[in-house]
């Protein structure tokens, strides 16, 4: 009997130095998105202390663009993430006109608010895709990626490329929707509304799914206000801020959409924000289309602009995918920027990757983690 | 208006007038819809952030910025207030010879990897900083590649 064995396993255990242990995850590893590491302190099987270690992709994108003139940046912008581009080259060229003090016209504001929904919708699926492989469901994987294409096709419609759109431009956008852009968006959107609810019937249906996800890695308010934590994260703990909303850039006041808030501050708040986000997205790309519809073929979408900025400094944000980026500008009065700063959501974001993962299991840091939609493009520009 | 009060949702004019009113050193340089821009003193920064994210209410450090204008150095912070998007841009000059200034991550622990970065690519050293180590660069390296005395090749 086991009870009555010889071997003194309790006394043992005692005696036995159990000194907790570093793991080091990454770079190379199949929970890191991308080039990144975190060490974990564990003892036993639980977490007592994280340490996440970026740079491998620093390439002084700020100091780059230092040496180029403005409109040169609009590429290098999309490259920041490839999965929001759309957003990161918005941002830019309204950080340009906001220094510039110029006005863009309607049907270009409208257009950049369609193209940034897109983008948000396939970035959101993105992640998707990522955590269902975290979580060790391929079909969730492939049914996001399918999804996901539909919407790269309309990025090939808008501006002819999947990822680094490069449409966004200083004054508004490089050219105006094509033919049939609005029929297509449209249908889009429709079929994706029915479809997106498939993959969430197969995630939340998953006992694992579930499992992994409720209750796990609880963040309070404060905490995430203080960690400076933004997007999904920020919105999963109960601090209701939305930058379309609360501090409206381009037209997103004219828009009707509502901003999903959850108090629970688990892992599965952060799932359910996001997935509730694409469909707010649908709807907002459905009210944008009608505008430029209405504004009709022949509005101009694209006003000249200077090529030599005043001097002075300047900040826009946006809100990201991921959260909010901003970006700050000194210029100088010549034709490259004397400094330009950007702010990514996800450097902020992982820097509380201590306090998301302390107090769970190993098994669960990459269900964890998978919910900063990790991007190292931004986070070490 | 109480300088000493607790303000949730702070309009743009009430802290034009409170932030003077409670800092004599502190210059309210322009204000826009929903934007503060003021300048302070390195020597006042941690005690006026401690009194923006106490009494007005900013529990939101988005970013804390490096700039080197080769004569002075000068950091930049923007705070936001949840509660109805207000934002507040503190720039602070720094002289080249002296790269001290007092660390606001007690207050905002978001700026803590903000701080680092800032320190690595221009040297500015943040006082009572927990932990001033590098981030995105190797930990070899003993120059600051954001400052403007280090060329790029090539182009320059």
């Amino acid at each position: 009997m086991m009870s009555d064995s010889i071997v003194p396993v309790k006394e043992i255990e005692e005696r036995m130095e159990t000194d907790k242990m570093w793991l080091t995850m990454g770079p190379q590893h199949p929970f890191s998105h991308g080039l990144w590491t975190l060490r974990v302190q564990v003892d036993g099987e639980i977490v007592t202390d994280a340490e996440p270690i970026v740079g491998y992709l620093h390439r002084g994108w700020e100091k780059e663009t230092e040496n180029r003139t403005y409109p040169k940046i609009i590429p290098m912008a999309d490259r920041l993430c490839y999965a929001a581009s759309m957003t990161y080259t918005h941002l830019y060229c309204m950080t340009v006109e906001k220094a510039l003090g110029i006005d863009i016209p309607e049907k270009a504001k409208w257009i950049r608010i369609v193209a940034d929904e897109v983008c948000r919708i396939q970035s959101h699926l993105m992640w998707l895709a990522a955590v269902g492989t975290d979580l060790g469901s391929y079909t969730v994987f492939l049914w996001s990626m399918r999804e996901r294409e539909f919407f790269l096709d309309l990025n090939v419609k808008l501006c002819g490329a999947r990822m680094t759109t490069n449409y966004p431009r200083i004054g508004g956008v490089r050219n105006d929707t094509t033919e049939l852009f609005d029929r297509d968006i449209l249908r889009t959107v429709e079929r994706f509304e029915k479809a997106l609810w498939d993959i969430v019937a197969l995630v939340d249906d998953s006992s694992i799914f579930v499992s992994r996800m409720k209750g796990i890695s609880y963040l309070t308010r404060e905490q995430v206000a203080n960690m400076g934590l933004t997007g999904p994260a920020m919105r999963g703990c109960g601090v209701d801020f939305d930058i379309r909303r609360d501090d409206p850039y381009d037209n997103y006041d004219l828009v009707d959409f509502e901003v999903p808030v959850l108090k629970e501050g688990d892992s599965y708040a952060r799932y359910m924000i996001r997935i509730e986000e694409m469909f707010q997205s649908c709807e907002i790309i459905k009210q944008a289309v009608k505008k430029v519809q209405a504004l009709g073929k022949n509005a101009p979408y694209r006003v000249k602009t200077p090529s030599r900025v005043p001097a002075g400094t300047t900040f826009a944000r946006l809100e990201d995918p991921r959260g909010e980026s901003l970006m700050y500008l000194v210029s100088d009065g010549t034709d490259k920027p004397y400094r330009l700063k950007v702010r990514s959501p996800i450097f902020v974001n992982v820097s509380g990757a201590k306090a998301m993962s302390v107090g769970t299991r190993v098994a669960d840091v990459p269900a964890v983690l998978a919910q900063i939609d990790m991007c190292l493009g931004e986070t070490d520009r | 208006m109480d300088a000493d009060a607790v303000y949730q949702t702070p309009t743009v004019e009430e802290i034009a007038s409170l932030l003077p009113e409670k800092f004599p050193c502190v210059e309210v340089v322009k204000t826009e819809v929903r934007r503060v821009h003021a300048k302070v003193p390195r020597e006042h920064i941690f005690k006026v952030c401690s009194y923006i994210h106490d009494n007005l209410t900013f529990e939101h450090c988005s970013t804390v910025i490096g700039v080197d204008y080769v004569d002075h150095l000068a950091t930049v912070y923007h705070l936001t207030n949840y509660y109805n998007g207000v934002m507040i841009e503190l720039s602070v000059d720094i002289p080249a010879d002296d790269l001290h200034v007092d660390s606001v991550t007690p207050i905002w622990e978001g700026a803590n990897w903000h701080e680092r970065e800032t320190w690595e690519l221009f040297g500015i050293v943040f006082d009572n900083h927990p932990k001033l180590e590098r981030l995105l660069t190797p930990k070899t390296y003993e120059f600051f590649p954001f400052r403007k005395s280090y060329k790029l090749r090539g182009t320059e």
